[in-house]
């Protein structure tokens, strides 16, 4: 009778996958809306420069164009901005136009706007604009040198300084600390600037509808919430006025979470015109305009006993900004993410840690995949091999004698983060046994004789997931740390579930859909999923911080338990039984132990038609909403790489690569599994080949994807995945995020094994991208 | 972005193509396979006046054996070298280097003529040209011309293409029975464009090679024989490595003239053009 069976915790394959292959997707450039128009940028071509004039008429005149515009037209309706949080009160910007006014202060800032009937006639015109420029010093290329050099003039004179943040953590009196170490060892590390490389480029399309002065802005984003009250503030409009919508979305890894200032500028764009306008972010222009990342210089060192206890760890982290910082959630998360969780798995008490968030004529840096965290992996981890070979103690030893200890340890790190119940020892153990780690070292060794050069990595990390409302809410910035959920049983029987959790491709509505279903007793294509619009959709914070499943899943499952209880009301008063004796099961409300039961379409129907029938006594609505206020969940796990040194030619070959990583619960393995591939991927990614390179100038040098080098699929190793499950207690769900575990520790992995392979030379790499250039540096076979 | 206006002629016979070749003049750019040329257009690199598609003429899409040498129509698709019986029997370091070409989507696509006449200085087939000494033949309205490989590149992204001219085929005889070939190159991701690659052929009956070509990719401003190292290596084969790269270092010096990018620098390429030669000696060997 009874033949539900429940799949959250199984490996359901996303619906929607099937609709992308067929070509079937709907993003925000295949919208279809009459009379729009497409806007073009022009882009300051200098780092610094004075904007002494610009002329846009002979643009005007090219037929097919309908209008361009320079900054201060589009500041006439839409204001400036400024990165602040109340809870960062050193933390300093300036007001960013959306189109540059005067002076433009990276390459690629956009200059002008031309809207036009196509693209194509926009791009035309865009030639014809003349631009007096008169070009300007750049901030000093790399970072260290600007800091170095505090005379060097301010970019933004107000702030008389160059230094947009600047943070200091002191924990463990690591003065006392460190005088009783036997060694200390320094490293300096170069994590250069990458960028995200979303398979769809940013897209907007705003239409704005003069009569009612209401604005509707379709765009390829992971937080329409977040934009809509952007929108609203800026653009001087009532919030409930501005709608966004967010069709499919190919991708975004952080790129789309911030505020753009081409993407504001066509919504201005479409309120001067009252038409609609479109943009589509091309290939070229979404190197210098989408965030970057990393971009850190950091001197570290790790102070250790002979014994190889860990005593604690120092770090002075350059970080590299833009010319301002990303709005609205400031560009210094990155920074601070790098100095407090650095150590962070590890029992040493004493941390000293600073933060120089330095500007630059650059693009902006923001929140990509990881946001800081593999910057501090990446330090700890290869401080931590690096002290275990001068002690000699085996790379897994020394992680095994310096763990912190869940209940034995105190419940926070020295960089205050509250990690007491992290199984890092456990996932060290199932690693060691996943990858045979003895066996490897053994083969290692064979092959070795053989003369070939196999080296072994292994990196552990925390993952800061789910964060509360502490974050955003408390530093005055409008973000929604939480999520709600709306169910509402049709008339069919059917379950619409209406999210604020957003899906950019990595599947978290099927788990939402698993979790409804399995609570409801409906079969997985019994739940209709609805997303993504301001109109519709409860205020949420989208989808960031390895959140989306973890805190717009906890909200769906506590909804589809408020349904439950409902139908289960209403059920045991029709049924004329107990409630305790009833379940959903089936696509029914039935009986545990006997014959009676009544369908949820025939529930469906009675509360949408035959209310009459029911009893007065209990709640009759087919809705039920349920909100969520997250606290915020860290995460952990452990990976490893074998990779394979060609020390004649400096080229690098990754051969396997192993993720162990707790998230507590998993709702859908094939979908948790591809979340930590995807990541291993986009950090192998960084490791080996990705890096924004900028001249002595600030020219970004590789801004096409033949330059630019992302990870293909063929060059990537098989990534063998496992999990350790610890008990999350305080949420329904029991599962913490799971979203950039991967991106986190897999860097980290690689390097150490390459590090393992070159020590057999007597040299080190702490740079990434680990370019066979590099390589051969460190092997001293080139200057 | 867009490609800006161009006009687009379907032709239909070598005959149009050299009159509108003619009547256009410099801005007229012959439009094969595409995958270079719709990429520069792409990025408003190139604004041709007129793209003059040569896609249908099948009379340039052959590979076929003609008095003892290989004729190979410009229109051949990489994809069909790389399958071909009769390349892989007869011209085995062509069928080699093909892999190495770009993608598979690429090589459904992408020419041999169009390759040789953008004559990018890090692509495959010119450096195996230049090692396999092929004749290029250049038809205009007045009839063809051939020119040996090494003349007919001249400098990055140029050629001995006089105007009114179109290169029709190449025709490559085989070297004898013992010669052996080698291709490799070092590309960061696998289809990439190389950072230094080498065409390789060695001939002896015995295990050591006797004579060596070695034309490289990557290595200057076209496709470069290293005849001082071919020199230098085929009296070195049987040395020990270290000295054999010393002594193959020494030479490439001579030979390259590799530039710095922001990919490697002279000194890295020059470092990994040795590694090379010093590998296809190997493989060459015995």
């Amino acid at each position: 009778m009874n033949s539900f069976k429940g799949v959250v915790g199984t490996s359901v394959a996303r619906p929607q996958a099937r609709r992308f292959v067929f070509g079937r997707g709907r993003y925000t450039d295949d919208l279809r809306i009459a009379g729009t128009l497409h806007a073009v940028f022009l882009r300051s071509p200098y780092a610094h420069a004075r904007i002494e004039a610009i002329d846009l008429d002979a643009a005007r005149t090219v037929p097919g164009v309908v209008a361009a515009f320079d900054g201060k037209a589009i500041a006439s309706v839409c204001a400036a901005w400024t990165a602040q949080f109340a809870t960062l009160p050193d933390h300093r910007s300036a007001a960013q136009p959306p189109l540059a006014v005067e002076r433009a202060l990276w390459q690629g800032q956009p200059v002008a706007i031309v809207v036009a009937d196509t693209r194509a006639i926009g791009e035309d015109a865009l030639g014809l604009i003349e631009v007096q420029w008169h070009e300007l010093e750049p901030l000093p290329h790399p970072v260290a040198t600007a800091v170095a050099d505090p005379a060097h003039p301010p970019l933004h004179a107000a702030l008389g300084t160059n230094i947009a943040y600047e943070r200091c953590i002191v924990a463990g009196d690591p003065d006392t600390t460190l005088a009783g170490a036997d060694r200390v060892i320094k490293r300096r590390f170069q994590f250069t600037r990458h960028t995200g490389v979303p398979l769809e480029t940013r897209t907007v399309l705003a239409e704005f509808e003069p009569g009612l002065r209401r604005l509707t802005v379709y765009q390829s984003t992971q937080v329409p919430h977040q934009m809509r009250a952007i929108y609203a503030e800026l653009l001087g409009l009532s919030e409930a006025n501005v709608r966004v919508i967010v069709p499919d979305v190919g991708g975004a890894f952080g790129v789309k979470l911030h505020l753009y200032d081409d993407e504001i500028a066509v919504a201005a764009a479409s309120m001067l015109l009252g038409r609609p306008v479109k943009f589509v972010s091309d290939r070229l222009e979404a190197f210098v305009s989408d965030i970057h990342a990393r971009g850190h210089t950091v001197d570290a060192s790790v102070a250790v006993k002979n014994d190889g206890t860990v005593l604690g760890f120092e770090v002075d982290d350059i970080m590299e900004m833009g010319a301002y910082s990303v709005y609205p959630r400031t560009s210094v998360g990155e920074g601070l993410h790098a100095i407090s969780l650095t150590g962070a798995p590890y029992a040493a008490p004493a941390l000293r840690a600073r933060l120089r968030a330095v500007f630059q004529n650059k693009a902006p840096v923001g929140s990509y995949r990881g946001v800081g965290q593999p910057i501090a992996c990446g330090i700890t981890e290869h401080l931590i091999d690096a002290a275990a070979a001068e002690l000699g103690i085996d790379p897994a030893e020394m992680r095994r004698r310096n763990f912190r200890r869940a209940g034995i340890d105190p419940p926070k790190t020295a960089g205050g983060i509250a990690a007491g119940d992290l199984s890092h020892q456990r996932c060290l153990e199932r690693l060691l046994q996943l990858m045979d780690y003895d066996g490897l070292c053994a083969e290692r060794a064979s092959a070795r004789k053989a003369g070939r050069h196999l080296g072994i990595g292994i990196a552990a990390f925390v993952e800061m997931t789910a964060p509360g409302t502490g974050l955003y809410g408390a530093a005055g910035v409008k973000i929604a740390c939480s999520d709600g959920c709306t169910l509402r049983l049709e008339p069919s029987g059917v379950v619409t579930c209406v999210t604020g959790a957003t899906d950019q491709g990595q599947g978290s509505d099927t788990g939402m859909v698993q979790l409804i279903g399995d609570a409801l007793g409906l079969d997985f294509d019994q739940v209709r999923l609805v997303a993504g619009d301001t109109a519709v959709t409860p205020v949420g914070g989208g989808t960031w911080a390895s959140r989306g499943l973890v805190v717009g899943g906890e909200a769906a499952l506590g909804a589809a338990h408020a349904l439950r209880d409902r139908l289960i009301d209403i059920a045991a008063a029709l049924l004329d039984v107990r409630r305790d004796a009833l379940v959903l099961s089936a696509s029914a409300v039935r009986e545990r132990d006997g014959a009676k039961s009544l369908s949820l379409a025939e529930l469906g129907g009675m509360m949408h038609y035959r209310q009459d029938l029911l009893p007065s006594e209990v709640e009759r609505s087919p809705v039920v909403t349920f909100h969520v206020v997250p606290t915020g969940l860290i995460a952990n796990g452990i990976q490893a790489s074998l990779i394979e040194l060609d020390p004649e030619s400096g080229f690098v070959k990754p051969l396997r690569h192993w993720v162990v990583e707790d998230c507590g619960r998993v709702i859908n393995p094939m979908l948790a599994d591809e979340q930590l591939r995807g990541g291993v991927v986009q950090g192998l990614g960084e490791a080996l080949l990705e890096e924004c390179r900028y001249d002595e100038r600030s020219q970004l040098q590789n801004a096409t994807l033949a330059d630019y080098l992302v990870p293909m699929a063929s060059d990537m190793p098989d990534i063998v995945i496992d999990h350790v499950h610890t008990e999350v207690t305080g949420t329904l769900l029991g599962a913490k995020g799971i979203g950039e575990a991967g991106t986190i520790g897999a860097a980290a992995a690689f390097v150490n094994a390459l590090n393992d392979a070159l020590r057999a030379f007597g040299c080190a790499i702490s740079e990434i991208p680990c370019t066979p250039e590099r390589v051969l540096r460190a092997l001293r076979r080139v200057p | 972005m867009k490609f800006a206006p161009f006009d687009y002629v379907c032709t239909r016979s070598l005959a149009e193509v050299y009159d509108l070749i003619e009547a256009r003049g410099p801005d007229a750019r012959i439009l094969a396979g595409g995958q270079s040329l719709l990429t520069t257009l792409a990025l408003r690199l190139s604004e041709p006046s007129v793209l003059l598609d040569i896609g249908g003429l099948q009379e340039l899409r052959f590979i076929e054996e003609r008095n003892g040498a290989i004729h190979v129509g410009a229109l051949t698709r990489h994809c069909e070298l790389e399958t071909s019986p009769l390349i892989a029997a007869r011209l085995p370091l062509i069928a080699q280097a093909m892999p190495h070409v770009a993608h598979a989507a690429i090589r459904n696509r992408g020419t041999i003529g169009g390759s040789l006449s953008l004559a990018d200085p890090a692509a495959e087939l010119p450096a195996c040209m230049l090692a396999l000494d092929a004749a290029i033949v250049l038809a205009s309205r007045d009839g063809e011309r051939r020119v040996r490989a090494e003349a007919f590149f001249k400098g990055l992204y140029h050629t001995d293409v006089r105007p009114g001219e179109l290169l029709v085929r190449v025709e490559i005889t085989p070297l004898e029975k013992e010669w052996r070939f080698h291709f490799a190159e070092f590309s960061r991701r696998r289809g990439d464009y190389a950072m230094v690659g080498l065409a390789a052929a060695a001939r002896g009956p015995g295990p050591l090679p006797e004579e060596l070509r070695l034309a490289f990719l990557g290595c200057g401003d076209r496709p470069v024989r290293a005849r001082e190292a071919e020199r230098v290596a085929s009296g070195s084969a049987s040395a020990p490595r270290a000295e054999r790269y010393s002594a193959l270092r020494r030479a490439l010096e001579k030979d390259l003239e590799p530039q710095s990018d922001p990919n490697a620098s002279s000194e890295t390429r020059m470092h990994l053009a040795a590694v090379l030669a010093d590998r296809a000696i190997e493989a060459l060997s015995g």
